[in-house]
């Protein structure tokens, strides 16, 4: 399939400096490029090579199968619309009118809106459930609806690739979704490309069909969202010394704390959870036990648990993880039974429980009383 | 679809044109209690029978006609024109920094014109005799855009809007203290010349300079509107403005070069005037509650001859027969509305 925006050996950076170098892109019509990575990575730096706000330092840039530069900037303009991370305070402004100027290449040389630009400010509203808006001064809105006009605006544009900035940097996480799905329905109605860069990498991995993760001088990592997010490359990516990511859950835990195992916590089926998460906010280390590895207790034990007893998926619990669990269990200060029933196939957790109560080591069980 | 169509309102035209009748209501009543007033009071039925035997190619010689057409009408017009064309200057300025509280006399554009113009009074008038209205603008020509040029300079260093401020301030010293030293070294004849027109005043109105004005600020005014486009979209920041096909770099060049000949014809036909370019553009959006540049610029060139216009009546009347600087008088009344928006935004921000 014909690329619609492609880079070639491109290198950006500021004043003749090259930041980044060697970018080879290539992103179809219709889909969505998510860049990753840390603070000052160069994720601005690539965008705005890509929309002719930063002057390119070697290579080329090809939007719609012409040359970057080779466009006329209304022609330009006509294809590609900007969602920016400045803040603008525009002076007694209404929204409506912050969104119609998204039909500047549109209008005629003063500026007169047609009644076709009209209707396409009215769309661009309604598709951001931003009517309401379209008479309220622009400066007197929250961040969210803020970005919302802005976002508005650019649709107006109706562009063929959008490029946006952090959309969702200063949204509380409703907007933050509401957001990008408005980009998704974008790029299934109207076969939009969107490419954007985004902190929140669960986000990034649930909406985007391509990932580039930033690093360094070059491209750390590009391809499917599966391809690039393996936990480990998340944590070399942000160079995360602390805390951990988590790839099925999309999800970042906090440094798991040090020391040898103080507690050893009995659990299974999500019921481990909440107590590794307040044992980990006490900094109190713990060891963990007896898990199936596809349980979602496991997912977080890993995390932040100092040692953890599993057993592989749809295999029994033997003898052996009965022993190893009982040796770590002895030698904790006290047992906590996170209330996850014992049945046939966990029925040595229950038999765990009985050692712990036999050797006078202190049980608190989170089935009663949940207030530890 | 079609609803939302019909409810969407941009820009609120019928406002427009009532401030507009307002305005224009304001400038007949200015420029008729100008012509009426002084110290000969011609009644206002005498003005209009002067005028139309004026318009018909009979100017009467008497003393009232003299006065009428000779001092008081050029006069008037040409308060009105400059005002307009400062208010007009100093909405471009503020269009181009993005900030409500630029204008020629605050960022010392005017004081830079001033310098270079009291140059060339003090030493070309030594070896020309006279210097003409046309040179005087092109020396605040040039005036204005070395001080733009050195402000520019500042301007990318610091960003906020005060700096800014203080900046034009210092640089408006500089000048004053620049023009003060080849005062203190010049002739005596040629420095009454200078200190009557650094005073700022429309007392020298001629119909020469009445014409060179409106020869010079109406096309600067109409390009301004010309540009009404681009104007709007650069409110949103330079980043938007280029992602929607303007050429970011040309158009602030036009905004700088309209803005510096509009306030270059104004301090060199009637000397620094403060504040007008800040507080017109101001009051004129408060009154618009809109800053559509297709409104603001009309309006805001009404309302600017409307205000230099009463100034230039309160300076010549209050005080009769001494004479206040016009500066002087604007400054009264535009200080405040400055001093106004600037408290108004600081509450804003915090």
């Amino acid at each position: 399939m014909e690329a619609y925006l492609k880079t070639e050996d491109l290198a950006v950076g500021y004043d003749g400096n090259v930041l980044i170098h060697d970018i080879n892109l290539r992103l179809e019509k219709g889909k969505i490029l998510t860049l990753i990575g840390p603070n000052g990575a160069g994720k601005s730096t690539i965008l705005k090579s890509i929309t002719r706000h930063l002057q390119t330092i070697s290579g080329s840039v090809y939007v719609g199968g012409q040359g970057l530069h080779q466009w006329q900037p209304k022609e330009l303009a006509k294809r590609l619309a900007v969602v920016l991370t400045d803040r603008i305070r525009p002076e007694l402004t209404t929204c409506a009118e912050v969104v119609a100027m998204g039909r500047y290449p549109y209008t005629n040389l003063f500026g007169r809106l047609t009644e076709e630009d009209k209707a396409a400010v009215a769309e661009a509203l309604e598709r951001v459930h931003a009517l309401d808006l379209a008479q309220r001064d622009f400066g007197a809105l929250s961040d969210g609806q803020r970005q919302r006009i802005l976002l508005a605006r650019a649709l107006c544009q109706e562009p063929e690739i959008m490029v946006l900035d952090e959309p969702t940097a200063y949204l509380d996480i409703r907007y933050k979704i509401e957001l990008l799905d408005i980009l998704r329905q974008m790029v299934r109605e109207k076969g939009m490309t969107v490419v954007l860069s985004l902190h929140e990498i669960d986000l990034a991995a649930k909406i985007s069909d391509y990932l580039l993760c930033v690093k360094g001088e070059t491209i750390a990592l590009w391809g499917t969202p599966e391809e690039v997010l393996q936990n480990a490359a998340i944590e070399t990516l942000y160079g995360m010394e602390q805390g951990s990511y988590n790839r099925l859950f999309g999800s970042v835990e906090m440094p798991k704390p040090s020391g040898d195992p103080q507690a050893f916590v009995i659990a299974g089926g999500g019921f481990g959870i909440p107590v590794y998460r307040e044992l980990q906010r006490r900094g109190i280390p713990f060891a963990t036990g007896i898990l199936f590895e596809n349980d979602v207790d496991f997912q977080v034990a890993q995390a932040l648990g100092s040692a953890v007893v599993s057993v592989p998926a749809f295999e029994e619990m033997s003898g052996e993880h009965y022993e190893q669990a009982a040796r770590l269990l002895s030698r904790c200060a006290e047992v906590i039974d996170a209330g996850t029933p014992v049945g046939k196939l966990n029925a040595l957790n229950g038999r765990l429980l009985t050692l712990a109560r036999e050797k006078g080591i202190p049980v608190i069980s989170m089935n009663e009383d949940t207030a530890c | 679809m079609k609803e939302n169509t019909q409810s969407l309102r941009l820009g609120n035209p019928g406002r427009f044109w009532a401030v507009m009748a307002l305005l224009c209501g304001l400038l007949v009543l200015t420029l008729v209690l100008n012509v009426n007033i002084g110290s000969v009071s011609i009644g206002v039925d005498e003005v209009f029978s002067m005028l139309w035997d004026g318009l018909r190619g009979n100017v009467s010689s008497s003393t009232e006609s003299q006065i009428l057409f000779r001092i008081r009408i050029p006069r008037m017009l040409l308060a009105a024109i400059l005002g307009g064309a400062l208010s007009v200057s100093g909405y471009l300025l503020q269009v181009f920094f993005r900030n409500p509280i630029a204008g020629p006399f605050v960022l010392g554009i005017s004081s830079g014109a001033k310098m270079v113009v009291g140059i060339t009074l003090i030493f070309l008038a030594g070896y020309l005799g006279s210097v003409s209205p046309v040179t005087l603008i092109l020396a605040a020509f040039a005036g204005s855009l070395l001080i733009t040029a050195l402000v520019l300079l500042f301007s990318q260093k610091v960003h906020s809007m005060s700096m800014l401020l203080v900046i034009g301030i210092m640089v408006g010293y500089i000048c004053g203290a620049v023009t003060d030293f080849c005062v203190t070294f010049a002739d005596d004849h040629d420095v009454v010349n200078l200190t009557n027109w650094s005073m700022g005043t429309f007392s020298g109105a001629s119909w020469e300079n009445v014409a060179l004005a409106a020869g010079l600020c109406l096309p600067g005014v109409l390009g301004a509107l010309a540009l009404c486009k681009p104007i709007s979209a650069y409110a949103l920041g330079e980043g938007y403005a280029q992602s929607m096909g303007i050429r970011v770099k040309p158009f602030r060049v036009i905004l700088i070069l309209l803005s510096s000949l509009l306030s270059a014809c104004v301090t060199a036909l009637a000397g620094p005037i403060s504040f007008v370019g800040i507080a017109v553009p101001h009051i004129t959006r408060s009154l618009l509650k809109s800053s559509k540049p297709a409104y603001v610029i009309p309006a805001s060139f009404l309302c600017g001859a409307v205000f230099c216009g009463f100034c230039d009546l309160l300076a010549r009347t209050v005080f009769a027969p001494t004479e206040l600087a016009i500066g002087t008088v604007t400054s009264i009344f535009g200080a405040p509305v400055v001093i106004y928006m600037m408290v108004r935004r600081k509450q804003q921000e915090v």
